[in-house]
């Protein structure tokens, strides 16, 4: 686990959660083929949250997150993402895809494009900027997550840190008003970890709403102010982060953050 | 034990240095690759040996070869008067006495300049496709070329390629419109079934009207004048052309969520895949015409592209459907996730990458189905084989046979080995991973 609060203290002057409701899942299930994943889920998110999601691996908490831009198909119950709600209507979906952002544990930029086109792709096919302008747009964001020099080079030639970010950069460019991390550092090595966490911090800073899948426990307690526990497909318990990691309810959770945090 | 300490610090870091000389050049190469062990320097030796065999018969066979003589007889007396006896002699006399025949086959030889001209508006129509450093602008060479070519080699009245041409005109407005007025389901069937009607239906009347007001025509060349490598080229050249965006869309087809279009994708290129391609040739010789409303002749040479088109189409789309396989499904959610729809996904980020992999695969069956275009010598057409038989039954040439065979592999081979080529350099063009 790495440590961060430790490092930097985090400004909290922009976090602020707002009454409006980003995300609204109500009663969601889903199924592999006869397996159920996702058992009665009930979450809602307001603008401005910073949720992270833990639990044992194959606790459903990737399928969760990736429910709510659709890259899974829930099979019953309601999401509603920023007013709209998530059906087989393909122009609901593409407008929330273009609103939600997402970072993958692999971050699956395209290989055979620059980082620039690669932040650049979605701005001028999607929301039809003109390309100089979706360039300006792309400069900033990877001046932001620190790798301007970079953006001329492919994807396969940066470290897996810079790769991330350059994802999340990525993500960005479309001005997303919610972002979705799915173990955004689990394929990382421990020294690239924390350079893509000072950049998630960063963003919740700045009072982006977020939902982390995620094992760094520092990062939970730095920015959260929910952590979600799941496990076999339910959530388990929801609390803010000091009481949720100091007076754990439920055995299950108890027995996960003994073993997680023990080493 | 012995008592050396365990702790050790290096003071000072080595530089690098020259390996030394019998690891590097020339020595280095032959001796790795012809004498590494007792055995493979055996086999190195007996291997010059066959290849000086080999090269001190057929050699001189070549060297000596008579270029100008009009018929065999006067080739072998030629050899008989001038030759040192011991050594045969190959007759070229028959290639350059047929040149043109092996070339245009029968096509009128005051019209040469047709196909040559053809060919040239292909190779600049293809150029800022193969190379895209090229101006943009050359695109729209690309995009007339196919009419063009028709015209040139075909000839006749120019309204019937722009009256074909205009077919796909009416596809793209079709497309457009459905798409934003009805659904997109509407707009892929209106796109398909538009076009056919009006090919089937307008085109022709269409053309006929424009040239009965405007008459614009070069003289018409029926299909059965051309032959040699000029029809080789002809069949294979636009079935390369037309297989690959058909076989990209099958195989986006076969992989599709759409039971009914991925049953088609599947059953087309299972049909056509199981099938010999004589098998479908001697169909579009014999079957086809019955299938086509009645009056309608079509060209042989047409069906022959056509079937070759479909038949190389299911073989690329296998070629792809493996590439497409091989691409990480984290791609497809990339693309997704940013909010790019199927056909941007597809055009942006999946098929570049796809493709690139089935360069190889791709290339190979381009190659396989250039060398195929000669089975159209059993419908009847006169590929450079069929010109070779023709060329052998008339009674000057009566018994040549190497040296036609040699001169139609030499030329295959460069055709060949030069697609082999290209596509060694765009494999090495779009290597992303260690530049």
């Amino acid at each position: 686990m790495v440590e961060l609060t430790q490092e930097r203290t985090v400004d909290r002057s922009h976090m602020q959660v707002s009454d409006e409701v980003a995300i609204e899942i109500r009663n969601m299930n889903k199924w592999y083929g006869t397996f159920h994943v996702l058992r009665d889920i009930d979450l809602t998110v307001q603008r401005g949250e910073r949720i992270v999601i833990c639990g044992p691996s194959g606790s459903g908490k990737s399928t969760l997150i990736r429910c709510i831009n659709r890259l899974e198909e829930h099979q019953a119950g309601d999401i509603i993402v920023d007013g709209t709600e998530l059906s087989s209507d393909l122009k609901n979906i593409d407008k929330i895809r273009s609103e939600v952002g997402m970072c993958f544990q692999h971050f699956n930029l395209f290989p055979h494009l620059t980082i620039l086109e690669n932040c650049t792709l979605a701005p001028i096919w999607v929301r039809n900027t003109r390309k100089k302008e979706a360039e300006e747009i792309a400069m900033h964001f990877l001046e932001k997550v620190k790798i301007p020099d970079q953006a001329h080079k492919y994807p396969g030639m940066l470290s897996g840190g810079q790769q991330q970010r350059v994802a999340i950069a990525r993500s960005l460019c479309m001005k997303p008003r919610i972002m979705l991390f799915d173990e955004p550092t689990s394929a990382l090595d421990p020294e690239m970890i924390k350079e893509v966490l000072d950049t998630m911090i960063e963003l919740a800073e700045e009072g982006m709403t977020m939902l982390c899948v995620t094992h760094e426990m520092g990062f939970a307690q730095a920015v959260a102010n929910r952590v979600i526990f799941m496990d076999q497909g339910q959530i388990v318990e929801q609390n803010e982060p000091t009481e949720f990691f100091n007076n754990p309810q439920s055995e299950r959770t108890q027995l996960f953050l003994s073993q997680i945090i023990g080493h | 034990m012995s008592d050396t300490p365990v702790t050790y610090v290096r003071t000072q870091m080595l530089d690098q240095q020259a390996p030394p000389t019998s690891e590097v050049g020339p020595v280095r190469w032959v001796r790795e690759n012809l004498f590494s062990s007792p055995m493979n320097a055996i086999l190195t030796i007996l291997s010059l040996y066959v290849v000086y065999i080999v090269l001190s018969h057929v050699g001189p066979w070549i060297v000596n070869g008579i270029w100008n003589a009009n018929s065999l007889t006067e080739c072998r007396e030629i050899i008989a008067t001038t030759g040192d006896g011991h050594h045969s002699a190959a007759c070229f006399g028959v290639i350059s006495a047929r040149w043109h025949q092996l070339v245009f086959g029968y096509y009128p030889s005051e019209l040469y300049w047709r196909p040559v001209l053809a060919l040239v508006v292909f190779l600049v129509g293809i150029a800022p496709v193969m190379f895209p450093s090229l101006p943009r602008k050359l695109y729209f060479v690309t995009a007339a070329a196919p009419f063009l070519c028709f015209w040139l080699l075909w000839g006749g009245s120019i309204w019937l390629p722009i009256s074909i041409a205009l077919g796909f005109g009416v596809g793209i407005v079709a497309n457009k419109v459905l798409a934003e007025h009805v659904s997109a389901l509407a707009a892929i069937v209106g796109v398909i079934v538009l076009p056919l009607i009006y090919w089937i239906l307008l085109a022709g009347p269409l053309a006929g009207g424009l040239a009965s007001v405007i008459p614009l025509e070069i003289e018409f060349v029926p299909s059965r004048s051309f032959g040699g490598f000029m029809l080789s080229i002809v069949i294979g050249l636009s079935a390369i052309v037309m297989s690959l965006p058909l076989g990209i869309l099958l195989a986006l087809a076969r992989r599709s969520d759409l039971f009914i279009i991925k049953t088609c994708a599947v059953v087309f290129i299972e049909v056509i895949r199981g099938v010999p391609l004589i098998v479908w040739l001697f169909t579009a010789q014999l079957l086809l015409n019955y299938f086509l409303p009645p009056g309608s002749s079509f060209d042989l040479t047409l069906r022959v592209i056509i079937m070759v088109t479909l038949f190389a189409a299911a073989y690329i789309a296998e070629v792809i459907r493996g590439g497409l396989a091989a691409l990480p499904k984290g791609q497809y959610e990339g693309a997704d996730s940013l909010g790019l729809n199927y056909w941007q996904s597809m055009q942006l980020i999946v098929l570049p990458q796809a493709l690139k992999i089935s360069i190889p695969g791709i290339v190979n069956t381009f190659i396989g189905l250039f060398k195929d275009t000669t089975l159209v010598v059993f419908i009847g057409l006169f590929d450079p084989i069929g010109i070779s038989n023709a060329i052998r039954a008339t009674t000057e040439w009566n018994g040549i046979y190497w040296e036609l065979f040699l001169f139609i592999g030499i030329m295959f081979f460069i055709s060949c080995f030069s697609m082999g080529r290209y596509s060694l350099y765009l494999e090495k063009k779009l290597q992303r991973e260690h530049r």
